[in-house]
């Protein structure tokens, strides 16, 4: 039972990072679908820096660099050039599935080693609790720390303040005086950032192996998991611990021989996230309470 | 500062110029990037663009390559039009494929007469079946489109898998996940052309999808049906005072798209595998967004833009015999190409200038 949960709080770390960094985007007014992309160019990259160092630190390092890079690849056309953000999202999640594919080739069927557990003393050896939430790796920690930080950053700094007006409503926020385009930039490099580091997550923890495409979607899911949030950075954690529990009950369920297709439970994550989406929708006032009203318009500044 | 100002009329030239830069800039980065990756550069063009149509049996290979896609983005252009984000097309195309093949495999007795445009309509209703769950969801609780339809992409994979393992699984097949062969009548053929013979693998269902393209072309510019879809599409508002339902036009749209990828699953079956298989599609569906994009959401440049797409797909397989590249590498050049096509879409509709920082802001939505 402890492995089985340790393992759903496992699963829902790339998500929380994935979704934690797409909300801040989206809440500056910027809809990234290339999600999937950067995590995938993450997972790629901490694997080779691995492999390569020794050093799954490194990894680390490398999965966030590269994530931020191919971020930076969406704010040239989408914000640089005002290209429409659903396409060029799209875009940027084929052209991360490519490239990934093609610098990862050396190195499939290689094996790295993850990353060590970090013991907290003294809390790890609280019973029961202990050992679940005390005696993790260092992402998985961080993680937390980064949603914390964001809830923080969102609502009670200025800074905070300055993003929510640009994805609230950008004009006035460029009356201001703010640097709308600079304040978006900076919001989909954090959210590449994060995807980055979800998707090192996946071969430096999850399976210690790179395969083309290895994020299986996750990406998507971290999407649906902002609007599932409904835009607030604290639902992300359920959320993320939803989807981590639906993805494991497949394991969960091969492992006691339920009768049923395996098939038919790798299904549950991609269904539970279109029923999560209906059922989030249908209440429009609280799915749409902290929704950023410029969301996915184009910024152009005239004259 | 950058300074952009929309232009009233759009000079033909820009329109057919933009594609071709789009084209060049691509390849261009490719090469690049390609280089970087310790490629040599030549090399990689000359196996992705020139090697797989040197021969012209090729030709007829590049027609089969670009069926489903021109198909399925034919089908696409639509919901683009209409402002509606359908990227599940490999979805509903693997729906097309399971729907007529189940036609296919409880009525293999049946003359080619009957077989086939049985198999055609259930391929389509299977396609729009599997279209309406995003769009009827749309259109009922608001839900997005966009992650809707991607998600019953990964369910219809899982699905066929779970066929074509399970349930539809050939018992003669020696434990490979195959269903039975089609009978003959199931098959498409391939065109016996004169004197030449046959060429390539082209077959009949590359002639349909051309048809069908033109006949996509005459519904968007000359019907009423068309004019709706643009109209809610550019101008939703004005639409509605205009009193179109946008609610019929989304689910119009998507009935097009999930019609039009199920029959390419249809065809690409029966023509190319004559049997079900997990992998139906390879990725057609996505490639078809990029086909729609370059043919600048036009059914006719739909028939061109399948083609030259097509053309790096084969790429892609030659590559991968001549210089171990993995398949997905085309996907460099589609997402590459995608964001070229998008910034050439900018470059046309504004007059993009270098001028002095702002005063006064105005923004403009899309």
């Amino acid at each position: 039972m402890e492995a089985l949960i340790l393992t759903v709080l496992l699963t829902s770390v790339p998500l929380i990072f994935a979704a934690t960094g797409e909300l801040v985007a989206e809440r500056s007014g910027v809809l990234n679908l290339g999600v999937e992309g950067m995590m995938l160019m993450g997972a790629v990259s901490a694997f080779a820096a691995t492999s390569i160092f020794g050093n799954p630190y490194m990894g680390i390092l490398a999965g966030a660099l590269a994530g931020a890079m191919t971020a930076a690849v969406f704010s040239l056309f989408a914000l640089g050039l005002a290209t429409n953000q659903v396409a060029t999202g799209l875009a940027l999640t084929i052209f991360g599935s490519g490239l990934s594919g093609l610098v990862g080739a050396p190195y499939v069927g290689g094996t790295v080693d993850g990353l060590p557990n970090l013991a907290i003393p003294i809390l790890v050896d609280v019973p029961i609790i202990g050992n679940l939430l005390f005696n993790h790796d260092i992402m998985a920690y961080l993680s937390i720390g980064v949603l914390m930080l964001v809830a923080w950053f969102l609502n009670r700094t200025r800074a905070g303040l300055v993003l929510r007006a640009v994805g609230n409503s950008h004009d006035s926020a460029h009356a201001l005086g703010y640097r709308v385009l600079l304040v978006r930039f900076g919001a989909v490099s954090f959210g590449g950032l994060m995807a980055g580091l979800g998707g090192a997550y996946l071969p430096l923890m999850l399976t210690p192996h790179w395969s083309e495409g290895m994020t299986a979607g996750r990406g998507w899911i971290a999407l649906a998991l902002v609007v599932f949030a409904s835009w607030i950075p604290s639902r992300i954690l359920i959320g993320a611990l939803l989807f981590g529990g639906i993805t494991i009950m497949q394991l969960a369920g091969q492992a006691r021989g339920w009768t049923v297709p395996s098939q038919m439970l790798s299904m549950l994550p991609y269904i539970a996230t279109i029923i999560v989406l209906v059922l989030i929708a249908r209440n429009r006032d609280f799915a749409l309470a902290n929704s950023p009203a410029c969301l996915g318009r184009l910024f152009i500044s005239n004259k | 500062m950058i300074s952009m100002t929309p232009r009233k009329h759009i000079p033909l030239s820009l329109t057919l110029l933009t594609p071709a830069v789009a084209i060049f800039l691509t390849l261009a980065v490719g090469v690049a990037i390609f280089g970087l990756l310790g490629f040599s550069p030549f090399d990689s063009l000359y196996t992705f663009f020139v090697a797989p149509i040197s021969r012209p049996d090729q030709i007829g290979d590049l027609f089969v390559k670009a069926c489903p896609l021109i198909i399925t983005a034919t089908g696409l252009v639509f919901c683009f039009r209409a402002n509606v984000w359908n990227i599940g097309a490999e979805g509903q195309l693997i729906f097309g494929a399971i729907f007529s093949g189940w036609v296919a495999l409880n009525f293999p007795d049946w003359p080619a007469m009957s077989l086939m445009p049985a198999m055609v309509l259930a391929s389509i209703i299977g396609g729009i079946c599997w279209a309406m769950i995003p769009a009827l969801l749309k259109v009922r609780f608001n839900t997005n489109e966009i992650l809707v339809s991607l998600m019953l992409t990964y369910v219809a994979a899982l699905f066929i898998d779970w066929l074509v393992r399970g349930p539809w699984r050939d018992p003669m097949s020696f434990g490979f996940p195959l269903t039975k062969m089609y009978s003959d009548a199931g098959l498409i053929q391939r065109i016996d052309l004169p004197i030449v013979g046959t060429l390539g693998q082209l077959h009949w269902g590359v002639i349909g999808a051309l048809l069908l393209a033109v006949a996509g072309g005459f519904v968007l510019s000359r019907t009423i049906l068309g004019f709706q879809i643009k109209v809610m599409g550019d101008a939703p508002r004005a639409g509605q005072f205009a009193g179109f339902e946008p609610h019929l036009v989304t689910i119009g749209v998507m009935a097009i798209a999930g019609g039009a990828a199920g029959l390419a699953g249809m065809i690409e079956v029966s023509a190319s595998m004559g049997q079900l298989q997990p992998n139906v599609s390879f990725g057609y569906g996505f490639t078809a967004i990029i086909v729609a994009f370059l043919a600048r959401l036009n059914p006719i440049g739909v028939i061109f833009a399948g083609l030259i797409v097509a053309l790096a797909e084969l790429g892609g397989d030659y590559a991968q015999i001549a210089l171990g590249m993995p398949k997905v590498v085309t996907g460099v050049f589609k997402g590459i190409l995608l964001f070229m096509l998008l910034a050439g879409e900018i470059f046309n509709r504004y007059h993009i200038t270098w001028r002095r920082p702002a005063v006064m802001p105005v923004s403009k939505g899309r």
